[in-house]
């Protein structure tokens, strides 16, 4: 059988070649250094993890573990998305569950992972014209903005944000608009200082508002659960990796190694363990003693239903 | 000299409320991404100026016209078309050219690339008809005589160019988009140039350290200004 004596040949030959490439690749590097240094890995994430400077801390790690650099784009978490579902990103962090269902359900994420939380809280002028301090219903809270006609602030940039701000809206029963209801389309520290100046309300994720709280005379009115506030105003992040069977050229191997590295008892000590102003930012919540089979699956999804 | 322990102040001064190298690195980016784009730019423009300086040809008027257009073009859109293009689903997608220098320099490209060819055309069609028959009768190429027309029309073409590196490095719109605005963890720049940093400080409502780095974007301009200006006085010495 020469000829597929001469395949084999062939086969050994270009192994050899590919492994001669693989060492020139990797010259300077340790001999044993991880078959994927001195590639990029792509991270499309939301401006308000990236604007806490948590992964400009905990990347490091990261980069020095496995030789690689990581490029972190910060974009809302609907352009973070896009950014993915155009292949231009290997790997997204975002925190607007339903969005993420939806990206995973249309095939371009997958391998999910519940990473970290924080919540929400609703903040406004000291003086507090609609009398909502105190409230341990944040709909409740809204309906009174609403119906006092007190301005408020909406970031109106189809951010995780702005999705749950219109997710509260919708449970409150109340549709927002008129003069007091201004939409900037801008990021979170744009919005607080806007609010700020006019004396508005807005809804701001806790990390962003403790990073701007020294600058501006906003006090929190209706605490998230962090504080015992309502379960309604947490804000849970999830990670995902880009699916290569839609997009080949994704950095699939790097993507899975920042997820499993990111999940990682140290890498989620270190996310507990940052702070800015002296508080603790973001509450890990990929390591557990429990199953969680949710978060691999969009929202309430099961083997038994017809659901795709 | 009194500049001096300015001089040696003023890096620290920037540098004092960023991360250790920090704004130097935006400032490099800034600079090799606008500069390039203006440099292709100028080569591309240039040539194109001259020819419709010197020829007629129907449908030049409506070709002016667009140039003219382009010189309004609003660079997120311009940013838009770069992102589709270089982006992995585009034209250009295998070449790998999203959220980096590359992809900016592209679209400053198309964004400089407008007014420096309208401003050189004003400049050229501007130089006196008898210079141009002068170099012609005297018996020059057509090379030469190009060569005279650009002399004469050296200060229109600086300000062309300047004009097209003043939009150029001040956009913040395209770079946004195609660049990312990218720093390695370290805090070095990778696609983050001064306009994006001044946007970024802005978002986190740090409108301090903003106005500093704003301050060093119309610091930096001015001194290109300065360097092409004096360079056009020294030429004309010659």
């Amino acid at each position: 059988m020469p000829i597929q004596r001469r395949q084999f040949l062939a086969t050994i030959g270009a192994g050899a070649i590919a492994g001669v490439a693989g060492c020139s690749n990797s010259g300077g590097q340790s001999s044993s250094g991880a078959g994927v240094a001195g590639e990029t890995l792509t991270l499309t994430t939301t401006t308000s993890t990236y604007d806490t400077g948590l992964l400009d801390e905990i990347h490091g790690d990261f980069e020095e573990m496995y030789g690689v650099t990581v490029d972190a784009v910060a974009q809302g978490t609907g352009a973070a998305l896009e950014s993915a579902r155009n292949g231009d990103s290997d790997v997204v962090m975002v925190h607007a569950r339903g969005l993420e269902d939806e990206f995973m359900r249309n095939g371009y994420g997958i391998n999910r992972r519940d990473l970290m939380f924080n919540d929400f809280v609703i903040v406004g002028p000291e003086n507090d014209p609609a009398n909502i301090q105190g409230m341990d219903s944040a709909t409740e809270a809204l309906t009174a903005i609403a119906e006092s006609e007190s301005a408020f602030v909406s970031r109106g940039d189809n951010s995780g944000t702005h999705t749950k701000e219109l997710n509260l809206w919708e449970a409150a029963g109340t549709e927002p608009g008129g003069d007091w209801y201004q939409e900037i389309g801008a990021g979170m520290g744009e919005a607080l200082n806007n609010a700020n100046q006019q004396g508005a309300y807005t809804l701001s994720d806790r990390g962003t508002f403790i990073s701007q709280r020294s600058e501006i005379d906003l006090t929190i009115l209706v605490q998230g659960p962090i504080e015992g506030g309502p379960e309604i105003l947490a804000n849970p992040y999830g990670i995902m990796a880009v699916n290569p069977g839609v997009h080949e050229n994704a950095n699939y191997d790097l993507a899975m190694a920042y997820i499993g590295w990111i999940t990682s008892p140290g890498a989620q000590d270190a996310i507990s363990n940052y702070e800015m102003n002296g508080e603790q930012l973001f509450f890990p919540e990929a390591v557990s003693e429990d199953p969680n089979f949710q978060q691999y699956v969009p929202e309430g999804w099961s083997s038994n239903s017809t659901d795709g | 000299m009194l500049l001096e322990p300015i001089a040696q102040l003023l890096p620290a001064v920037i540098e004092h409320p960023f991360r250790e190298g920090y704004v130097r690195s935006i400032i490099y980016v800034s600079l090799y991404v606008s500069v390039t784009a203006v440099a292709f730019s100028t080569l591309f423009s240039l040539p194109v100026a001259l020819v419709m300086g010197f020829s007629e040809f129907r449908g030049k008027q409506f070709v002016k016209s667009i140039i003219n257009t382009g010189m309004g073009f609003p660079s997120v859109v311009v940013g838009l078309l770069v992102l589709f293009a270089v982006s992995k689903q585009g034209p250009l997608g295998a070449a790998d050219l999203i959220f980096t220098r590359e992809a900016m320099i592209m679209s400053q490209f198309v964004l400089a690339t407008p007014p420096i060819t309208a401003i050189s055309l004003a400049a050229i069609t501007g130089v006196n008809e008898n210079v141009r028959d002068a170099a012609h009768v005297l018996g020059g190429t057509r090379l030469d005589v190009a060569l005279v027309v650009i002399k004469e029309a050296r200060y229109g073409i600086a300000t062309a160019i300047l004009a097209g590196f003043g939009r150029a490095i001040s956009e913040v719109g395209s770079v946004l988009i195609v660049g990312g605005n990218i720093t390695s963890s370290s805090g070095i720049s990778k696609t983050r140039t001064l306009t994006t940093a001044i946007q970024l400080e802005a978002r986190q409502g740090q409108y301090d350290t903003a106005m500093l780095l704003g301050a060093v974007l119309v610091a930096l301009v001015l001194t290109v200004n300065a360097i092409v200006v004096r360079l056009g006085d020294e030429g004309a010495m010659r």
